[in-house]
């Protein structure tokens, strides 16, 4: 999986791509940990669109945002969310924590 | 029930590993003529168990693995997933969504997607000597399903 981080104004956006599962996300939660510290935006924004799997590894990336944002009072979205991660999300009852848009 | 097809696998708990597992059963599953959707809950609950083996059963060595899948009465999908690891003292508990012994890193959600996506889940376990789970999941015929 990669990261491509777009910080504008308020609102930090997450560009996940490939595959996101144990292997790939070994980095990703220290990664937007970090970056959601550093940058303090009001809305994350993770934009899902070139997502290609996604197993619960991507859920713990997702707590992660969803707990650092809720520090700042801030809040999570999820953007172009393909159907196999919307699956997961649901499964997981995250969309009772974020926004999740197709 | 006897097999009609099966694959037999056996490799390292390495997490490079991951997406070779759960490929190698999508194809094998492709021809049961799967929609994309129960494709990918089967590669969904492929990864779930095999990155268990990964990171629980072997937390501080490489150990092996052995994944199964076989097809049964010419639409079901029988998949085990085994390991000689650590092992699990208690099953319930590790099925109960949330619970983890993984960390941040984790959720504690493998199992509810185990569940959750596959028709039948069976976990059996020794500490100290490994476990195995068993996944079923009955494909839809093709004229019976809105193909996407
Ligand atoms: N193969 C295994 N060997 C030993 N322990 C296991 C194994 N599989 C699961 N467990 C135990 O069961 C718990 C629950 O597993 P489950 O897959 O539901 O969640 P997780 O792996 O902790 O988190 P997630 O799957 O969401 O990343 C694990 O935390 C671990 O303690
Ligand atoms: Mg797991």
């Amino acid at each position: 999986m990669n990261i491509d981080t777009h910080p504008r104004g308020a609102e930090l956006t997450f560009r996940f791509s490939g595959e996101i599962d144990h292997h790939g996300a070994r980095n990703a939660i220290g990664e937007i940990g970090g970056k959601i510290e550093f940058f303090r935006p009001h809305i994350c924004c993770i934009d899902m669109k070139e997502v290609t799997f996604m197993d619960s590894s991507g859920i713990a990336v997702v707590l992660c945002a969803f707990n650092k944002m809720r520090e700042l009072d801030g809040r999570v979205q999820i953007i172009n969310t393909p159907d196999q991660a919307r699956r997961v999300l649901d499964a997981a009852g995250l969309d009772r924590l974020v926004t999740i848009a197709v | 029930m006897k097999a009609e097809n099966y694959i037999s696998l056996e490799f390292p708990s390495k997490s490079a590993n991951e997406a070779f597992a759960r490929g190698a059963v999508a194809c094998f599953a492709a021809q049961l003529d799967p929609t994309l959707e129960e494709l990918g809950d089967i590669k969904t609950a492929v990864s779930e168990a095999v990155t268990n083996c990964i990171v629980h059963a072997y937390p501080k060595e490489i150990g092996k693995i052995w994944l199964k899948a076989f097809i049964l009465n010419g639409n079901k999908l029988k998949i085990t997933v085994k390991d000689k690891g650590v092992g699990i003292s208690d099953i319930e508990q590790a099925k109960t969504p949330m619970f983890t012994t993984g960390g941040q890193e984790r959720s504690g959600m493998g199992f509810t997607i185990m569940e959750s996506f596959m028709d039948g889940l069976k976990i059996k376990s020794v500490p100290g000597g490994g476990t195995v789970v068993h996944m079923t999941k009955t494909i839809s015929i093709r004229a019976a399903k809105g193909r996407k």
